[in-house]
């Protein structure tokens, strides 16, 4: 028997009476994985707003949003992967789904979610592929053949853009992303369900905890989708005042739309909000009022050791502090951004919260365990539950969506009325 | 033959539901119901802790380690004995460093140095897997990799787990962990092995003093089942609604 390893050993510092087996068997990716498919499900949201409800405001911000949801995607398993002790009997759940378990469908929820995103897009871009392909027809060169293919393959032969055909594309934009919504929420409030039907765990177990989940996932969407928003277009605006100066008409005009657009898509990051922050303190208000067997190891948790990461960093600095500063003065671009950022930071300070916290305390009731975050990775368990693979994680979403931006342009194809396009 | 791709759907689909026409005469179990087919086990295993016998020398920990190939030198395993002092003041102090394995030669607990004048009580509670009637790690198990057999005890399949932790944190008990060198889940399974050969478990075998007992719940004449039947025993943690199988003789409120 060699190459022994005591799972969470190395990052679990125990404290008082703790059973000989406990420790933080879940760590930061389990932090990372509602925190990515919150993400997914919340961008999803929010392009869904326009397709569904006919909100014209979002209309730009709507299709990047659904490109973004597609980047995330994949990165929404990578958490799972990553935590997992056996990575490569990752689809046994697939194989021998055990329908009692939580986890047994998240490969149905997680691919049925997928094929409508992906169909979802295909439907929206369709009209774009053909043109690219049949603007590349007469081009030479290997890559514009490449380029042809490519495009080929997009449009799954479907070249028919007459009026009719793009209609009926329309209406299935439109039933897909009906069907995504409850979808999208299902898969996320889902992942609230698997915390919330712990019944070992004092801090995990609510029915509150999927609907808390959701809100705060469209939160965490919107807010993200805002910031690459932001970035992309102040870096549109930079390129265009490099290129024509900083007087040009269309330095202006994106401008213009990113202000616009920036403000709507506020208003809804404000209104979940609300729901989200009101949850999580019915939850809070409910267990201080019962007080069941286990309030006083999880008050002492609360109110003391986790204090800082709780009332601090996630309501303070990442509800608070931003909520105010979408809600009062002037809408600038810099100040949204941080507020958005903010957000971003406290939903995450959330979900470490919740998953991080739910193991701070004893199955005694008489202890606690404090988990240390591994920074310096010294082997592969500690890369993996530490700080460098929780950064891969959040890394990736970024990299994906910059090659699928390539093919499938978010931004500049079909913002009717101010064409920003510079291809 | 021309065939449009509508007509292709079209046709696909059609042959879809007649290929899973078929299909539907084959009939689904509930796992109950399979259950029910497979014949009734005359065995329930269930396990008796006497701690007014115990004396906290942790030879059981030692043996159960040995038995199961659970590395020695690790804090985790399949079973442990804990402390328990209750001082005058009606507070309580526990530990169980290495599970107890060396027994409890320190007079500090918790760092802690209690005074024996101050002592009101104290004795120690050997744990292991309850093996639940209504287990809630085989309740999680995303992939039916960990199962209660036909006499009442839960098993991990290593081939199959995939390691997720689910399990591990369903259980109130603390009985699970992940195996050093396995990487899968694993737990007490009352030495299985042992007990189907009509061996006792390695840590009855090892205690001096009869403090753990094995029997067979569905056997009227066992010892143990007499025991848990005209005495007062208890059990951990009942209000989670696991129906734990492990009695307890002589269990105080301080447990946890």
């Amino acid at each position: 028997m060699s190459d022994i390893y005591v799972h969470g050993l190395e990052w679990t510092v125990k404290e008082l009476f703790t059973y000989p087996n406990e420790f933080i068997y879940w760590s930061v990716q389990i932090v990372m994985y509602p925190y990515m498919t919150g993400l997914v499900a919340g961008a999803f949201v929010l392009s869904s707003l326009y397709h569904v409800f006919g909100q014209e405001d979002l209309k730009d911000m709507a299709r990047f949003a659904l490109v973004f949801s597609l980047a995330l995607l994949p990165v929404a398993t990578m958490p799972l992967l990553m935590h997992l002790q056996q990575p490569f009997r990752a689809l046994n759940p697939m194989f021998t789904p055990h329908f009692t378990s939580a986890i047994a469908a998240f490969g149905i929820v997680f691919s049925t979610y997928g094929m409508i995103v992906l169909s979802e897009i295909w439907f929206v871009y369709r009209t774009y592929f053909v043109e690219q392909y049949l603007a590349l027809q007469g081009k030479t060169g290997a890559a514009n053949t490449l380029r042809r293919l490519v495009y080929a393959i997009f449009t799954l032969g479907a070249f028919d853009t007459s009026e009719a055909a793009v209609a009926k594309d329309h209406k299935a934009v439109k039933i897909l992303a009906g069907v995504g919504i409850p979808v999208a929420c299902f898969l996320h409030g889902y992942a609230g369900f698997i915390f919330g039907s712990v019944k070992a765990n004092a801090l995990w177990m609510s029915p509150l905890m999927p609907v808390i989940f959701i809100m705060s996932a469209v939160v965490s969407g919107i807010a993200l989708c805002m910031v690459t928003y932001i970035v992309i277009m102040e870096f549109k605006k930079f390129q265009a005042t490099l290129a024509r100066g900083r007087g040009d008409e269309s330095v202006q005009i994106i401008g213009g739309v990113e202000t616009d657009v920036i403000r709507k898509a506020s208003r809804y990051l404000l209104g979940f909000m609300v729901a989200a922050i009101s949850l999580e303190l019915l939850d809070l208000i409910f267990r201080g009022y019962t007080a069941m067997k286990s309030w006083d190891i999880l008050r002492s948790v609360m109110y003391g050791k986790d204090f800082i990461n709780i009332f601090v960093l996630q309501y303070g600095i990442g509800n608070l502090l931003p909520f105010f500063m979408l809600l009062i003065g002037r809408t600038t671009i810099r100040k949204t951004a941080i507020a958005c950022l903010l957000v971003l930071f406290g939903v995450f300070m959330m979900r470490w919260n919740v998953v991080i916290g739910g193991q701070a305390f004893s199955l005694s009731f008489a202890g606690y365990m404090h988990y240390k975050l591994p920074i310096i990775p010294h082997n592969i368990e500690t890369f993996k539950e530490g700080l460098f693979g929780a950064l891969t994680v959040a890394v990736t979403p970024f990299v994906i969506f910059y090659v699928l931006n390539k093919f499938v342009p978010a931004m500049n194809y079909g913002t009717n009325g101010a064409k920003l396009s510079n291809n | 033959m021309s065939c449009s791709r509508r007509d292709f759907l079209r046709r696909s689909i059609k042959g879809g539901i007649a290929a899973s026409l078929p299909l539907s005469a084959f009939k689904f179990l509930s796992p109950a119901q399979a259950k029910s087919l497979v014949r009734e086990s005359g065995l329930r295993w269930v396990f008796l802790v006497d701690t007014t016998k115990c004396v906290g020398c942790g030879l059981c920990v030692k043996a159960c380690k040995l038995e199961n190939e659970v590395p020695y030198d690790v804090p985790v395993t399949r079973t442990w004995v804990e402390r328990y002092v209750v001082t005058k003041d009606g507070k309580f102090h526990a530990d169980s460093p290495m599970g107890g394995r060396d027994g409890f030669t320190e007079q500090k607990i918790d760092e802690q140095e209690i005074p024996p004048e101050e002592i009101a009580k104290a004795f120690f509670v050997p744990k292991l897997c309850n093996q639940c009637e209504n287990p809630a790690c085989v309740q999680v198990c995303p992939v039916g990799a960990t199962f209660q057999t036909p006499e009442g005890v839960v098993l991990v399949d290593r081939t199959w787990c995939i390691g997720c932790a689910y399990c591990i944190m369903a259980c109130p008990y603390g009985a699970r962990f992940f195996h050093p060198v396995y990487r899968v889940a694993e737990k007490c399974t009352f030495c299985y092995h042992r007990i189907s050969k009509g061996m006792k478990t390695a840590c009855v075998q090892a205690c001096p003093f009869g403090a753990r007992q094995i029997g067979n719940f569905k056997d009227e004449n066992d010892p143990v089942t007499k025991t848990i039947l005209t005495q007062r025993v208890a059990v951990l943690k009942d209000e989670y609604g696991t129906k734990p199988q492990v009695y307890y003789i002589g269990l105080d409120s301080n447990v946890r």
